[in-house]
């Protein structure tokens, strides 16, 4: 242990059992007690936004789908909807009432399973199973309604691939149905359940005041009293056209971000109804043209962990000349230093978890020009690099082929 | 802080014990199959006999896995690559002819990346109406044109 | 007793493989309860056999600036200690192996060795995560240990003697006594869920805070053995538990009383896989608050309510 002022700095991240992704918590603790921390982003850069421009937009709808592997909806919607925006297209309403049923249904099972990995977080394994085993009703559902279980590709440019049918109404419903029954079970659960309110009442508190200044958004936001919701407040799809309360709470804490998820399931379960009820007749899409005029748009999307951000912009050919995601993670991570102010150890994993972070959507590269380690490889030397850097340390792998000299 | 109901712990004694004597949720997977729904989109098929060779598959496909060659006298013989497949249902929704399906027989793996590159040889046209091969699926818009 | 006989009952009945096969049948009652408590499959019978069997055949590291003896060590000293605990604890019959007159004493201490063991395992092995949750592993100590141990000592204030063996004999004299100690039994089961270190109080091994705790750097054979020992530890903490508070039924034919004693094991662990469903995991603070403030004074109300029973008898 080093002997300054008996601080003890543990690494969570970027390997740990706590984070689903690679990230870096440097913590410092003094004792039990977080004194400080650091957290360093960059582990899963993948080079998306620079793969969209070398892409068709009709391949982008895919790439960009797979940003994220819960809110991939929730990104393919707001991409889409820049490109329709730019291209001047007037996207049929059956469409948009199909977008909103997928993204609400997408909102159940991501709600569901950030309940499962809070209780996962502090140790209440039970509740995990329980969440991901009523979650599988709505990864089925989705499975039957879209094709597949998380990346539905539903969407292309100028409405939606496949159409629900009249015949699967009914079991949306019941689905929907059960749901409810269950949720109100969890909000129950969650109220009168000791220990979870022992583990989340008061820990990661963020004013209204922080939430606004680091600019919080989706549930973490709403759980501070911030009554923001994009869906309300800049309605796409079919949003303006349903009853929806945007739920809210002043406990500021992870167990008020708990009770707003779980009061936006309530909300979410009405609208599926309401959209149902209301879906109109008509074309599932219209004829999009493969280039798309020289033009800019920025969609906004409220993603089940707050709002998506996107912005395109077309040069006239068919591939944009610029794609810009802005995962909800990114700006939520900002208040979590601030929540974990005087926290404890054993309170990181619950903090971080409860904005419900998506690391790898987030992911950004900063390179800084005119630093002497700022470099740029190709592949080849990147190769040569990486066989030098283990020869250094007595491993030999100049006998293992590399992808590049296979391909190349 | 708002007003909550008398908390206890132990809240959950009731549902574990019915969980107890329930049929449980999770299923021994490899030994006891699972059915996807009909509309599933796994493994592509290419009913090479419909192909005219207009490429739009490969020209749409966001990972490059398809590859249509021309064999000559109007047939054409498809190549998709599963492991680089993204089972989006692109080239499906595109194809003017419904000459690729997805079909739902998810179990895909291998212990070899070659086996995963899957070929369908050029059959010659039906010499019936070909309509019959052709999966028709429910409301299927107009595929965008090139 | 001979040599040979001494030895026999060491390595085989009712020593060290009894209470192996025991201890990992045990491990499989708790993962499958566990399993279908939340709606699950749950492993086969041999899973923890085939993890066990699994880990001896994984490479053994060892940190580079652990202490290699104590780190060596520290896995055979908790086995050694739980199976030396074992042959204190009257299992069906009146008598334990070797009873003297003590043996509750030094059966406590003998389980307390193998958390100083996970605490040396941890501390040696020099790594943060291990490190922090060796100080958890001690920190909770004593917090547990208190109310455990005075839950324990109650039925022996009652029956007047601090041996195992004689405070079974005192209740099967006295069948109509036993029922007294249920607070004791209630208080006991709790905190074996922190000795045992089980949600709620898995603390030293909170799995996404300090990643194993003591047992990041172990692997391969000896954290095999670590956690056979752990599961032995299970077995026979439970046992001594059956035969405190439970000593009923053991003037029985031998296998009626070996399926009674079986029975009152697998009750017991079931209670215990229950208790570990049921909750999340509580923070350091607050499970010492716990400890001291409910759990404590419960216990001692035990204590208190024994002595005016001894009192009135």
């Amino acid at each position: 242990m080093p002997d300054k002022e008996k601080i003890v700095r543990v690494p969570i991240g970027p390997q740990h059992p706590a984070l689903k992704e690679p990230e870096s918590f440097m913590v410092d603790l003094q004792g039990e007690k977080i004194s400080s921390i650091a957290l360093r982003l960059g582990y899963n850069h993948r080079g998306i936004e620079k793969g969209c421009e070398e892409r068709t937009y009709v391949q982008d709808v895919y790439l960009i789908e797979r940003v994220c592997g819960i809110c991939s909806h929730s990104h393919s919607t707001a991409f889409v909807q820049a490109v329709e925006e730019i291209a001047g297209l007037d996207v049929p309403p059956r469409a948009k009432y199909i977008r909103t049923l997928i993204g609400e249904l997408e909102r159940v099972h991501s709600h569901l399973l950030w309940l499962g990995v809070a209780g996962h977080e502090i140790g209440f394994d039970t509740l995990l199973m329980y969440t991901w085993r009523d979650r599988e009703l709505v990864m089925d559902l989705l499975a039957e309604l879209t094709g597949n279980r998380v990346h539905y590709a539903m969407n292309v440019i100028g409405g939606v691939k496949r159409d629900v049918p009249q015949e699967q109404f009914a079991r949306i419903t019941s689905v929907v149905d059960a749901l409810e029954e269950r949720t109100k079970y969890y909000v129950e659960l969650a109220m009168t359940e000791e220990t979870l309110a022992q583990r989340l009442s008061g820990v990661g508190y963020l004013s209204k005041e922080d939430a606004e200044r680091f600019g919080a958004v989706g549930p973490t936001a709403r759980a501070s009293g911030v009554d923001r919701d994009t869906r309300r407040d800049d309605p796409y799809a079919a949003y303006g056209e349903l009853e929806f309360q945007v739920v809210t709470d002043t406990r500021c804490d992870v167990f008020g971000r708990a009770v707003v998820r779980l009061g936006e399931l309530m909300q979410t379960y009405s609208m599926i109804r309401q959209v149902l009820k209301k879906m109109p007749d008509g074309p599932t899409s219209v004829r999009a043209p493969l280039k798309i005029p020289t033009g800019e748009a920025v969609s906004r999307y409220e993603a089940p962990r707050g709002e998506d951000v996107h912005y395109v912009r077309g040069n006239g050919t068919d591939k944009p000349e610029r794609a810009k995601v802005r995962a909800p993670t990114l700006a939520n991570l900002q208040s979590v230093a601030k929540m974990l102010e005087n926290g404890y150890l054993a309170d990181l994993p619950i903090v971080v978890a409860a904005i419900d972070p998506c690391f790898s959507c987030t992911d950004r590269m900063v390179a800084v020009r005119g630093t002497s380690e700022s470099k740029t490889m190709n592949w080849e030397e990147l190769v040569q690099y990486g066989v030098r850097w283990y020869r250094e340390r007595g491993i030999d792998l100049s006998n293992v082929k590399m992808r590049g000299e296979v391909t190349a | 802080m708002a007003k909550t109901p008398r908390r206890r712990p132990g809240r959950m004694i009731p549902s574990l014990l019915r969980s107890l004597f329930r049929r449980p949720a999770t299923t021994r997977y490899p030994f006891v199959k699972w059915e996807m729904p009909d509309r599933f989109r796994a493994r592509p098929v290419v009913h090479t006999e419909n192909c005219i060779g207009c490429k739009m598959c490969v020209r749409n496909c966001p990972s490059g896995a398809i590859q249509i060659e021309d064999m000559g006298e109007k047939m054409f013989q498809a190549t998709i690559d599963l492991g680089r497949c993204l089972y989006c249902g692109q080239c499906a929704f595109v194809c003017p002819k419904k000459t690729i399906e997805l079909t739902k027989d998810f179990e895909l793996a291998a212990f070899d990346r070659a086996s995963l590159v899957v070929v369908y040889h050029a059959k010659p046209k039906p010499v019936e109406e070909p309509a019959a091969s052709a999966q028709p699926k429910a409301a299927e818009p107009q595929a965008p044109a090139a | 007793m001979t040599a040979g006989t001494a030895v026999l009952h060491i390595l085989v009945f009712p020593g060290f493989l009894f209470l192996a096969v025991l201890g990992l049948a045990g491990e499989f009652v708790d993962r499958k309860l566990y399993a279908r408590f939340q709606n699950r499959v749950g492993p086969p019978w041999f899973q923890p056999l085939a993890d066990f069997v699994k880990l001896l055949g994984k490479e053994n590291v060892v940190p580079e600036e652990a202490d290699r003896p104590i780190f060596k060590l520290a896995p055979v000293f908790a086995l050694a200690a739980v199976l030396a605990a074992f042959l204190y604890i009257p299992l069906w019959g009146p008598k334990s192996l070797l009873p003297f007159d003590g043996d509750l004493i030094v059966v406590l201490y003998l389980l307390l060795i193998p958390t100083v063991t996970f605490f040396l395992g941890g501390w040696t092995s020099s790594s943060v995560f291990a490190t922090l949750g060796a100080l958890r592993a001690i920190t909770q100590v004593f917090a547990y240990e208190i109310p455990l141990f005075v839950a324990l000592l109650a039925p022996a204030l009652l029956a007047n003697t601090w041996s195992i063996s004689g405070i079974v004999h005192y209740y099967s004299a006295h069948p109509a006594l036993w029922p007294v100690n249920l607070i004791g039994l209630c208080v006991a089961m709790v905190t074996l869920l922190g000795k045992l270190e089980r949600v709620p109080f898995d603390i030293p091994e909170a799995e996404t805070e300090i990643v194993a705790g003591s047992f990041t750097e172990y692997s391969g054979r000896r954290l095999a053995f670590f956690r056979l020992a752990v599961d032995c530890e299970a077995i026979v903490a439970v046992s001594l538990v059956a035969a405190i508070f439970l000593p009923f039924g053991l003037g029985l034919a031998p296998w009626a009383g070996v399926l009674l004693y079986l029975a009152k094991v697998l009750f017991l662990l079931a209670v215990l896989a229950l208790l570990r469903t049921l909750f999340a995991r509580l923070r350091i603070d607050q499970m010492i608050a716990f400890c001291w403030k409910v759990m404590a004074p419960i216990a001692f109300l035990q204590i208190l309510i024994n002595l005016v029973v001894r009192e009135l008898i």
